[in-house]
């Protein structure tokens, strides 16, 4: 009869790290544990998992009918239109084309314009949503964050239809609110997904919108998902940026982000005031 | 000059030199992308065939970027030794690959010839070169530099425990330093990137990995990956700075996107000498204070590249690294995205490239072995590059909890893919390293990384930010 070995539990092979505590500061992968050196089998599907959702980001088309009664059912008018890259491969490798329209979406933003300008209408703020690097993104969280948005958008501004741009990359915004002669757009875009962030938004914020501007004309509000920056703080520091822009007539590097600060300051009199 | 090539009853003209390097370069999406790349499979191996004829003598008469316009180029001839090109000077960009894989040119061989070659004679004989090719010459290239420990030493392999945090949090930050430590890494350089540009929180992040060498006196060194402009600064301030960080390329135009020139890095470079906090008293001397990072694909982002193909302008930047004896040069080469290096394939090819071109050049490079989630990369293809750089002599490669940076978000190795390699190819960690980690029990005598007990020293004695939380670890 053969010897039983003393211990037969599965995980008589695995080496535990006796610091898993320090996870509670950061959800980088620390104390892993090691199957001899190398990773147990459960970190290695967990990471297998984690990279699979944000190749689907990556890939996954987007809903677009879904997204489009989203948004709709939150009163705005939308447009579909498509970049130049016909394709996620050609989108992946020319972002350049990524950056422009279709002759035919083009067109169509031209025919949209003309009856804009017939009734004499200028567009002061304008959203574009654009799939990006993560359709999730888009699908999770465009809709919750505009329904937040509306609610500090003033009231005098004249809003734009909704464009919804297929294979876009940031700078289609450019010739979007160009055609469309808009004062500024907001470019709400699928981000690079992380391995712990496949659905984070980013926000772009162009004033004067034309071809031939670069991320320095920006300002960017980046990692909007409810693990990151919430809705709530994002509308708030969109429309704060983008009420900066039309005072100053500036956005980008000359436009400072100081909406934390303002936040504060207006805290701290609230404090003084009840002094 | 214009050159051309008959291959059957087809003629292919290559208007200059460049253009013959561009397309014997091996398919890469960067150099479709910049409109440099060989139109046809023959086009491209025509315009190998034609570049093994080449001598190299003509690459000193025939510059790929002027001479008057770029002080890379500058650099490049300014700095040239022909008494060690001499030995060389009579071979042909083909002759050169033969001779580099003879047994004539061994290890000391291929140190005394290194001052003789440039970038592009480097960049030129990869081209012809296979995956093979580029292991075996690597591994027989000698960089070894040192700071705090002596790093490239024949038989051994670094790495850079890189503990980012997205909001640079102090906590975070040490508790993934402290996890990679009990992993046996962080002999290279405990290098953080920083997600603030704010000089006071550098700071705070200068004093935090400090405090944490001195307080369980690791022979290793920090840095802190922001602009050199604020590394400057904060030495001026009194900042603890051991190496000083910077991303370089291949052009002074795109340098000069970065905000740096060679005469900045020279100012940093000399800031850094001034504080005298190298320790390795030995022949390599402990004064290589220099930490860059590159990367192919960086040149034409920055719409810099003068119609040379990126992996040249990558071996470029080599140049001005070579000119400032870093501890550390680090190609990120998978980090640019697909629209650079698409695939596996491509990151691993020019992984090896990189590897290549930079030691014999003279420079001590590691690799961060990364990919990004809209490249065509998993996990298997890091193994399959990690592996092979470290065969083929690979300085030092990333070390992060789980592969995964969370500050980044890319993907690159880990403190177990350090382990794993260590094992599988028989390496050691930085001598000096590798006797603390005996010291602390983290390693045994045998060079095997050891399970760590809840009673053991460092966590019993933490780092102060840890400490603060009040953690238990009875």
């Amino acid at each position: 009869m053969s010897k039983i070995p003393k211990d037969i539990s599965p995980a008589a092979h695995l080496s535990v790290d006796p610091w898993r505590q320090l996870k509670g500061f950061t959800r980088a992968r620390i104390a892993l544990g090691r199957a001899g050196s190398s990773l147990p089998t459960k970190e290695v599907l967990d990471f297998g998992l984690a990279h699979a959702m944000a190749r689907d980001a990556v890939h996954l088309m987007l809903d677009i009918d879904a997204l489009e009664s989203g948004i709709q059912s939150q009163g705005f008018k939308t447009i579909r239109v498509h970049s130049k890259a016909p394709d996620r491969p050609t989108y992946l490798l020319r972002p350049d084309l990524g950056r422009r329209l279709t002759d035919q979406s083009l067109a169509e933003l031209e025919r949209v314009a003309m009856l804009s300008r017939n009734a004499a209408v200028t567009i002061d703020f304008m959203i574009v949503v654009g799939d990006g690097l993560s359709s999730l993104a888009v699908a999770h969280h465009v809709t919750p964050l505009l329904a937040e948005a509306l609610k500090y958008i003033p009231a005098e501004w004249k809003l734009g239809p909704v464009v919804i741009a297929s294979q876009a990359r940031v700078a289609l915004a450019d010739e979007i609110g160009q055609v469309l002669g808009a004062r500024m757009v907001a470019m709400l875009i699928g981000e690079r997904p992380g391995l712990s962030s496949p659905d984070s938004l980013g926000i772009y914020l162009t004033y004067h919108p034309r071809l031939g501007l670069s991320d320095a004309d920006r300002n960017c509000i980046s990692n909007v998902r409810p693990e990151g920056l919430h809705y709530v703080g994002a509308a708030k520091k969109l429309l704060w940026l983008a009420k900066e822009a039309a005072r100053l007539k500036v956005s980008g590097v000359a436009l400072k982000d100081e909406s934390d600060i303002q936040e504060i300051d207006q805290k701290s009199m609230l404090h003084i005031s009840k002094l | 000059m214009a050159y051309r090539y008959i291959v059957g009853t087809i003629t292919y003209q290559f208007s200059d030199l460049k253009e013959v390097l561009a397309k014997a370069t091996p398919a890469r999406s960067g150099d479709y992308l910049a409109g440099l790349a060989a139109e046809t499979y023959a086009e491209r191996m025509s315009a190998r065939m034609c570049l093994a004829e080449i001598p190299l003598k003509q690459f000193l008469e025939e510059l790929i970027i002027p001479y008057e316009t770029d002080e890379v180029t500058r650099l490049i001839v300014d700095t040239h030794d022909k008494e060690a090109f001499a030995e060389i000077s009579h071979l042909t960009v083909g002759d050169f690959r033969d001779w580099l894989l003879s047994d004539i040119a061994d290890s000391v061989t291929l140190k005394r010839i290194a001052p003789g070659i440039t970038p592009e004679m480097a960049a030129a004989v990869s081209k012809l070169m296979r995956n093979q090719d580029l292991i075996l010459v690597a591994k027989k290239c000698r960089v070894i530099t040192s700071f705090r420990n002596t790093i490239g030493l024949p038989g051994h392999i670094s790495v850079r425990l890189q503990p980012n945090h997205p909001t640079d949090d102090a906590r975070g930050i040490a508790a993934s330093m402290l996890d990679g430590l009990l992993y046996g890494a962080g002999d290279a350089v405990i290098g953080i990137n920083p997600a603030t540009d704010s000089l006071p929180a550098l700071m705070d992040l200068y004093y935090l990995v400090d405090e944490v060498i001195n307080q369980y006196n690791i022979p290793t060194q920090s840095c802190i990956l922001t602009h050199v402009t604020n590394q400057i600064q904060l030495i001026e301030k009194g900042a603890p700075v051991d190496l000083v960080f910077q991303s370089i390329a291949g052009t002074e135009k795109a340098n000069k996107s970065f905000g740096i020139d060679i005469a900045l890095l020279k100012e940093a470079q000399s800031a850094a000498l001034s504080l005298n906090r190298g320790t390795v008293k030995n022949e390599y001397g402990g004064s290589n204070v220099m930490y860059f990072e590159t990367g192919q694909g960086s040149v034409l982002s920055a719409n810099a590249n003068f119609g040379v193909d990126q992996q040249t302008c990558e071996a470029r930047a080599y140049a001005i690294a070579r000119h400032l004896s870093p501890l550390l040069t680090n190609t990120v080469v998978g980090f640019i995205g697909p629209e650079y290096l698409y695939d596996g394939k491509q990151i691993i090819r020019a992984g090896l490239e990189d590897h290549f071109c930079g030691k014999l050049l003279g420079v001590p490079l590691g690799c961060d072995v990364c990919y990004t989630n809209h490249a065509e990369a998993d996990q298997d293809d890091m193994d399959t590059l990690m592996t092979l750089l470290a065969t083929a002599g690979l300085t030092f490669i990333m070390g992060i909890p789980g592969a995964d940076d969370i500050m980044l978000n890319y993907q690159t190795t880990s403190f177990h893919d350090a382990l794993y390699l260590r094992k599988v190819l028989g390496l050691r960690p930085a001598p000096e390293f590798e006797q603390w980690l005996k010291t602390m029990n983290i390693m045994d005598a045998q060079g095997q990384i050891q399970p760590v007990s809840k009673t053991h020293s460092m966590l019993q004695n933490m780092p102060k930010n840890l400490l603060s939380a009040q953690l238990k670890f009875c």
